[in-house]
């Protein structure tokens, strides 16, 4: 376990927590929160995958944190904080972004919400909500801005899969297909008002995100009208573990792996969400050094060649065993039954094509550096 | 589940199955459930030797990696070459899909093992199965 900060309990439960032990889930100590890792009854990590996929497949995701900055100067707050241009974004709109330390390294990644003319939502990880809180609170604080920690007010579910917007159509009055990608919408879900509905999602795949009250007996009423909506469809529950096989397929960050506070935006290959043409940002001036010295270490995908798993942490070796990087995150990709995996090397190991090693269990086992991300959705048509 | 009374069972969820002097091993279903989806086996080459309670490979789930414990000493003759490309019989039926068939060093090794019964009881306990 963890080492655990006074003010925390000792581990965290979602509202959801008891519905799924009921439904029999497998459970696991996610950065101190109890969450589901697979369901046996969803037939597994591997069946939760295909079926976000090829269909609909739903999530518990209550445990990322949400702060919301409102009032006359929350343009400039967030602009001040994130590295994205968030004076793009119209009412209604949301785009990924990360928050950085002076450094410019990551203090995390967010997806910013645009919820109304001066009202602005960052969603963040759930390893890091007192952390990023206390950073928002602390480097806002010269603007004429509320912000607060809404975290715990909201259960998260995450509908996703080529045939989530059809399921979530059942429960809502919202007109989802006039909501974009990275847009969101509010409407009334399962009879509750005023519910904030978001087409977003970490699995590379279509789908929504729905915010709701966040006591038990509404959130488990949601959670199950849900899945009978979408039993015809053939929805299963999800959990962490397809959750983190689905954005890994992806290419899709994960805090403390491919983005930490070691690790700087460049190297990261997170450019086009990193605006520079803004005048300022707390590590834009980083930035503009580390870009002009060159990148040490940048960030590629790898595919096994012969047999075995890269996993988080093992070393990249050159093809004369000489270490030259990390595995970041690696595993088996059950939607394009490959072992796949995210590493650092230095820049002259990053083209496509490239032969590697990444040491499995003391020994050298080939692989190749592959075009990312690994898995693309196909464009409806 | 039931647990076939002619194997032995280690606490790591190993079986093995004994025929005068050569034997056969695998993983319990426990193990297999406890794992999940099994994406990848590592196993010894034939002519290897392998020791009782030291590891002779490893077995991979999405999330995990196990070692696989030797319940007896021997060397290899036979690895199952299905495992390779269909890891995932051990989840279908773990009690079948055995991993590697050895001659005994010593077939009095097995005499420590626990019964079905006591394996049993052992997972009743770990697990609250």
């Amino acid at each position: 376990m963890p080492a655990v900060e006074a003010t925390t309990p000792t581990i965290r439960k979602t509202a959801l927590n008891s519905t799924h032990r009921k439904m029999g889930a497998k459970m696991v100590d996610f950065n101190g929160w109890d969450m589901p890792v697979e369901y046996p009854s969803s037939g597994g990590i591997i069946s939760e995958h295909n079926a976000v996929r090829n269909g609909v497949g739903i999530f518990d995701v209550s445990h990322m944190g949400d702060i919301r900055l409102s009032g006359p100067k929350a343009l400039a707050a967030v602009q001040h904080i994130s590295m994205n241009d968030a004076a793009k974004l119209a009412i209604g709109q949301a785009q990924y972004s990360a928050l950085l330390y002076p450094q410019g390294t990551f203090v995390d990644d967010v997806i910013v919400h645009r919820l109304g003319e001066d009202d602005y939502l960052l969603v963040i990880n759930a390893g890091t909500r007192e952390k990023d809180f206390n950073w928002v609170r602390d480097n806002t604080r010269d603007f004429d801005c509320k912000v607060e920690n809404l975290s715990d007010d909201f259960t998260q579910i995450a509908i996703q899969g080529p045939k989530g917007v059809d399921l979530l159509q059942k429960l809502t009055d919202a007109n989802l297909s006039a909501v974009k990608f990275y847009w969101v919408t509010r409407g009334t879900v399962c009879g509750l008002k005023n519910i904030l509905i978001a087409r977003t999602g970490y699995t590379a795949e279509d789908g929504f995100e729905i915010y709701v009250p966040a006591d038990e007996t509404t959130s488990a009423r949601v959670w199950n009208e849900v899945l009978d909506a979408g039993r015809e469809r053939g929805v299963v529950a999800c959990g962490l573990g397809a959750r983190n096989t689905l954005r890994l397929e992806g290419k899709l960050p994960l805090y403390g792996h491919e983005i930490s506070d070691e690790i700087n935006v460049w190297e990261a290959g997170l450019d086009r969400f990193c605006k520079m043409e803004k005048p300022e940002f707390v590590g834009r001036a980083a930035l503009e050094k580390a870009r002009a010295a060159g990148l040490k270490r940048t960030l590629v995908g790898l595919e096994m060649v012969d047999r075995g798993i890269a996993r988080d942490g093992y070393k990249v070796l050159d093809n004369d065993g000489r270490e030259v990087g990390y595995v970041t995150s690696g595993s088996f990709a059950p939607f394009l039954k490959k072992n796949i995996a995210l590493a650092y090397v230095p820049p002259q190991f990053s083209d496509i094509g490239s032969t590697v090693q990444v040491e499995i269990r003391a020994q050298g086992v080939k692989a190749q550096v592959v075009p990312t991300p690994f898995y693309k959705r196909p464009k409806k048509v | 589940m039931s647990y076939p009374a002619d194997f032995k069972y280690t606490k790591e969820h190993e079986w093995v199955k004994a025929d005068g002097k050569t034997a056969t091993i695998g993983i319990t279903s426990y193990a297999q459930d406890s794992l999940g989806d099994i994406v990848f086996v590592e196993l010894p080459k034939v002519g290897a030797d392998i020791t009782a309670g030291k590891t002779f490979g490893s077995v991979e789930s999405v999330k995990a990696v196990s070692d696989l414990f030797a319940p007896a000493s021997g060397t290899v003759t036979e690895v199952n070459g299905d495992l390779a490309t269909a890891p995932e019989k051990i989840n279908k039926d773990a009690h079948s899909a055995w991993m590697v068939k050895i001659t005994l060093k010593d077939p009095n090794e097995l005499n420590s093992l626990l019964s079905s019964a006591d394996y049993e009881k052992f997972i009743a306990e770990e697990g609250g199965h």
